[in-house]
């Protein structure tokens, strides 16, 4: 991807993000700015302006129908297979706008990869649904193993299933699957990792694997996590955001924000009130 | 008693009546049903089979088609599907991908294609052998002879490749409609987790949708290779002849026709009765031929459920 704006989006940065990670604080990997989404029933995002840095979990708090999922698909232009949907204002990634018309799309899904709710294994062996990815472009087989198991290690999956490549990926528990997802697209060695509540279905042991794996994984890469738990974004998060009818209503350093909320729907939401 | 009252209704005995009546209509309506399957099969095959060896697959008719067997007809009737199945699979594919997976959503063009498919499933099949006289042999043909080969009767006439033109386009609609259906059987979230990989639309299509499509599709084309083989009407016009003394080695032959040779039989025999047990035999080698094709076709369909119940 593109740098050379990268001075003038890092000076752009607002200061909303009050420092997780000490006074160094690293360029942002994802930004957005400005960024609104309607379709025809009306506006589902008003004007989300957030980052996400390397090294750092940003979770996504808030009800249902707030916009979450919409805004994790705004980022790698998943809504582009919408055609209800609207996009509008920016996202950057390295600084460079993603919704340019030069952008390749396909390559940016490639650098900013998603996991869904619902764990979506392709109808195929492990190892295929592993290397789905890496086969569209040429890759030599033994490149294509090494990157497939990297990344199974990297979900805490390989040694559930080294035996068992070669299985239906449909064979694999539901936890199973979701690790495959979360492996599959880490075969792609993206920038940005993009979760849709993927625990959403899990046991609690799955869940914890994966936050574990994500807990490693940030070190390499940025990392935004969709949740209906709060639960979940309290223990596993650095920052957290939180959002209603489509609005950013607050970001905070995810202790401060359930320490203390700056604005009370945040209070309600996170005590249990609503939502 | 008062609780016998309770449950007693005036009306029972009409009711139960009704009830009677009409489990006993459906019934017969039913029975009928099978019955005239049964007679129907049980005709030909008693009196076709005794005549079906292997010089009636593997010869052609003699004496007047009172003697001989039927292996032009057999052999025409396979090549007209072929070349049939080489066009109309191709082009009903290409329509239902793009019905279902390129054209945007709620798409006029698309509302226009599926009005006109469900219309050219509904057209009879002589009106189809017509057009293909008029369209195929007069228009395409005719010009094809003018341009390439300066007025020499060429394309001009009834041949194989204007039967098989005009049988595709009878069985189109069932190659699309079965495809269709098999694409919108494949989850919507197997085409995401394939984009948000970053593959690109016809990267989806070629490495996710058509491998799981095949089945259907494949349903589909046997479908359609059966109802070819079957029909008589698209092609008396286009390209089935009465009777040929070779085997139709180039396009533009004509060619003798299984279903057409049953029809050429029973109206133009010189001996009605010495044709008989020949046209019984024929008609039995029709029948097992698009049964077994039909048979064909549920068994893939059946691998292949039982495949995708497994995940493969």
């Amino acid at each position: 991807m593109v740098t050379m704006t990268l001075e003038r989006e890092q000076k752009a940065v607002p200061a909303a993000a009050p420092a997780v990670s000490g006074p160094a604080l690293p360029p942002p990997k994802l930004r957005t700015e400005n960024l609104c989404v309607r379709s025809s029933q009306g506006e589902i995002l008003k004007s989300i302006g957030l980052e996400a840095r390397r090294g750092e979990i940003l979770a996504i708090i808030g009800p249902a129908g707030a916009g979450k999922t919409t805004f994790l698909r705004a980022l790698n232009r998943m809504n582009d297979l919408d055609p209800d949907l609207r996009v509008s204002g920016e996202v950057f990634l390295d600084g460079f706008p993603v919704y340019n018309a030069d952008v390749d799309v396909a390559l940016l899904r490639r650098k900013v990869g998603m996991v869904f709710s619902v764990p979506v294994p392709l109808p195929m062996t492990i190892f295929e649904n592993m290397v789905f990815g890496l086969r569209l472009e040429w890759h030599a087989a033994q490149a294509l193993a090494e990157a497939a198991e990297a990344a199974l290690r990297a979900a805490y999956l390989w040694d559930e299933v080294k035996d068992r490549l070669h299985e239906p990926a449909r064979n694999l528990s539901g936890g199973q699957q979701q690790r495959l997802c979360l492996a599959r697209a880490l075969a792609l060695r993206p920038d940005v990792l993009l979760l849709d509540e993927p625990c959403s279905g899990l046991d609690p042991i799955s869940t914890a694997k994966i936050e574990e794996a994500l807990e490693r994984l940030k070190q390499d890469l940025a990392v935004i996590l969709v949740t209906n738990n709060v639960k979940q974004a309290s223990r596993a998060s650095d920052r957290t955001a939180f959002f209603l009818f489509g609005e950013m209503v607050e970001l905070q350093a995810t202790e401060r924000l359930f320490t203390t909320p700056q604005d009370t729907r945040t209070a309600d939401y996170i005590s249990g009130r609503f939502g | 008693m008062t609780m016998y009252m309770a449950i007693r209704n005036p009306q029972s005995a009409v009711r139960n009546a009704a009830g009677w009546f009409f489990g006993t209509l459906t019934g017969i309506a039913s029975l009928i049903v099978v019955t005239m399957v049964v007679i129907i099969l049980g005709n030909i095959v008693v009196n076709g089979a005794g005549r079906i060896s292997w010089q009636f697959l593997t010869r052609t008719p003699e004496m007047g088609m009172t003697e001989g067997g039927i292996f032009p007809a057999i052999f025409g009737t396979f090549s007209l599907v072929v070349l049939m199945t080489l066009v109309v699979v191709p082009m009903g594919v290409a329509t239902a991908l793009y019905m279902h997976e390129y054209a945007p959503k709620r798409s006029r063009l698309v509302k226009v294609v599926r009005l006109a498919i469900q219309n050219l499933a509904g057209v009879p099949a002589i009106v189809f052998g017509l057009f293909g006289l008029g369209f195929f042999i007069q228009f395409i043909g005719r010009g094809m002879d003018q341009g390439l080969y300066g007025g020499d009767l060429h394309y001009g006439q009834p041949a194989i490749i204007w039967a098989a033109l005009t049988m595709a386009l009878l069985t189109l609609p069932t190659v699309v409609v079965a495809s269709e259906e098999a694409l919108r059987a494949i989850p919507q979230s197997y085409r995401e987790a394939a984009y948000a990989m970053g593959a690109t639309r016809w990267q989806v299509i070629r490495r996710v949708v058509l491998p799981q499509a095949v089945g259907g599709i494949l349903t589909g084309a046997i479908l359609a290779v059966s109802r070819g083989a079957g029909e008589v009407a698209p092609v008396m016009f286009t390209g089935a002849a009465y009777f040929l003394p070779y085997l139709p080695t180039r396009l533009n032959d004509q060619f003798m026709e299984l279903g057409y040779h049953v029809y050429v039989m029973t109206t133009q025999s010189p001996n009605v009765e010495e044709t008989k047990p020949i046209l019984y035999a024929t008609v039995l080698v029709l029948l097992l031929l698009t049964f077994s094709l039909n048979f064909t076709a549920i068994m893939i369909r059946a691998r292949i459920r039982s495949r995708l119940r497994a995940g493969r």
